[in-house]
């Protein structure tokens, strides 16, 4: 009862500082609201980026043609043998017919030559579409399949895979440094001006102190105080991110000047940021004055 | 009965400064004791190693039970809560109200919240300051001030009232006002140890005082007064 009674006495004390620093505590919620913007906005970009090199890298695909000698058993035969192969994720068969169909759609002119192939005629082979799981190791999977009898030729973008493979490898590792600098940037500026903010009231600490206030019930009502103060620093970013990607990306209908550079959905992905940006400032609160405070506290 | 004793206490400074020497005192519950000496006599010394602000370097001192020295830090307020303690500059919240300043002082034991304002109202009866509960220390005169640093002092009917200097930011009449409050809280039975310099007071008052000389107690006299030490 006494530690309940004593804990609603230190949120109520914690909120009424906020309101009465106030200026302070308005220097405080708009640092952590400009940082958290910048976080949001980082957040947005490189998911979107992953997103993209993700959707790119699932296209991806070895493209075997098939001999025309072998026979529908050995087709089968081939399929089962590849997909035992630890780098294929799946395998899928087109006939020739069927890409004769498929190319016939494409124009009048070509249907009608198509039109004029007989099963024997049709110049085409079977192919195999092979997607992998490692697109890193695709120009292996793609050797190894080419290596099989039956399999005439090989294609898979040689060339082109890796350049694009190596352009998204630089692009994750300058997205997680700059993530990571983000962060800390943001854990430093916000810790920073709640102690500028606390070190102000050093003396409500002593007083707090000499009337026989215990290191933790001084401690509580600073660390509640940086919650709000977080908290309340977030919501900006979260309206921002809430509405801005919402009509952002129904603005530009899901995709960014062409369509292979497919949006995140906003849904659930603005929820998520918005968490994001709650918890980071509302923690990082609560720790920026959880660290100024212990500074006053002889422990 | 012995409530507060010095034994062989001897404090030096980190950067070397020796603050008081062998000192032995003992003071009795309910007395009311001056404490006088220059400056750098070791006065303020005295009174922070009483509750616990600073540590002797040397010997024991015990206060209501409690050997002060031994005291750790993350324990200390379990001793500041057992004393009231007054100072020059009162330390006053400024943005509390005089109710806020003295109730803090409460809240932070857990106490009910009527309860509180049954024991803040009365200490704030007991310096005369009942009408001005809900102004701000900044509204206040500074005899006005003083005392409901002595309301928060006193609020939690301590045994132990320490005073370091209460009067010395105040005027000759009003210095009168917050002394007669403090022998008033001394009648009702708190210990009372203060730190000064006012010579006028300490005359008036006729009680036990000590004096300090660069950081040795030289002399103690039932009812003194600052005169009985002119001469040295």
């Amino acid at each position: 009862m006494k530690a309940i009674r004593i804990f609603l006495r230190n949120i109520r004390d914690g909120f009424k500082s906020v309101g009465r620093n106030l200026s302070l505590s308005v220097a405080s919620i708009s640092c952590i609201t400009i940082t958290l913007l910048i976080v949001a906005v980082a957040l947005v970009v490189s998911s979107n980026v992953e997103n993209m090199t993700k959707l790119i890298k699932e296209d991806f695909t070895i493209v075997a043609f098939v001999d025309n000698s072998a026979t529908e058993e050995q087709i089968e035969e081939l399929q089962t043998s590849i997909k035992h192969f630890s780098n294929v994720e799946s395998i899928e068969h087109q006939t020739k017919q069927e890409i004769a169909s498929g190319m016939k759609d494409t124009s009048s002119e070509l249907g009608k030559i198509i039109d004029s192939w007989s099963e024997e005629t049709n110049p085409l082979y079977d192919t195999l579409l092979v997607k992998v799981k490692d697109t890193e190791k695709i120009s292996k999977t793609a050797d190894q399949i080419g290596d099989i009898e039956l399999i005439n030729n090989v294609q898979y973008g040689k060339g082109m895979v890796e350049d694009l493979l190596s352009v998204f490898k630089i692009l994750e590792k300058a997205m997680i440094i700059a993530m990571v600098a983000l962060v800390l940037v943001t854990l430093f500026l916000i810790t920073n001006t709640i102690k500028i903010t606390i070190f102000s009231r050093k003396r409500e600490i002593e007083i707090m102190r000499l009337v026989g206030a215990s290191n933790f019930s001084i401690k509580q009502p600073f660390v509640i105080e940086g919650l709000c103060l977080g908290f309340l620093g977030s919501l900006i970013p979260v309206a921002t991110t809430l509405y801005g990607y919402s009509t952002l990306y129904s603005h530009f209908k899901g995709q960014f000047f062409s369509p292979f550079v497919k949006l995140v959905p906003a849904e659930p992905f603005i929820y998520i940021v918005s968490l994001a940006l709650v918890i980071l400032g509302v923690v990082v609160g609560m720790f920026g004055s959880y660290r100024a405070v212990r500074k006053y506290l002889k422990i | 009965m012995e409530f507060i004793k010095f034994v062989n206490v001897e404090k030096t400074y980190k950067n070397g400064v020796n603050a008081v020497y062998n000192m032995n005192l003992s003071i009795k519950k309910g007395e009311f004791v001056f404490v006088i000496g220059a400056s750098g006599s070791g006065k303020s010394t005295l009174i922070k190693m009483l509750y616990r602000e600073e540590k002797p370097t040397k010997g024991e001192i015990m206060v209501g039970g409690i050997n002060v020295a031994k005291v750790k830090n993350s324990k200390v307020y379990k001793l500041r809560r057992k004393i009231g303690i007054v100072f020059q500059d009162y330390k006053l919240l400024p943005k509390l109200t005089v109710y806020e300043n003295v109730a803090f002082a409460l809240e932070i034991y857990g106490l009910p919240t009527d309860e509180v304002k049954k024991k803040v109202l009365k200490a704030l009866d007991l310096v005369g300051l009942k009408s001005k509960v809900k102004s701000y220390p900044d509204q206040l005169s500074g005899g006005e001030q003083q005392r409901v640093a002595i309301a928060r002092a006193i609020v939690n009917s301590p045994k132990l009232l320490i005073c370091d200097e209460p009067t010395g930011n105040l005027d000759p009449d009003t210095s009168l006002e917050v002394m007669k409050v403090i022998e008033k809280i001394n009648d009702l039975g708190t210990t009372i140890v203060m730190a000064t310099h006012d010579r006028e007071m300490v005359d008036k008052m006729k009680k036990r005082v000590v004096l300090l000389e660069k950081g040795k107690l030289v002399k103690d006299y039932e009812k003194g007064s600052y005169s009985n030490y002119e001469s040295n």
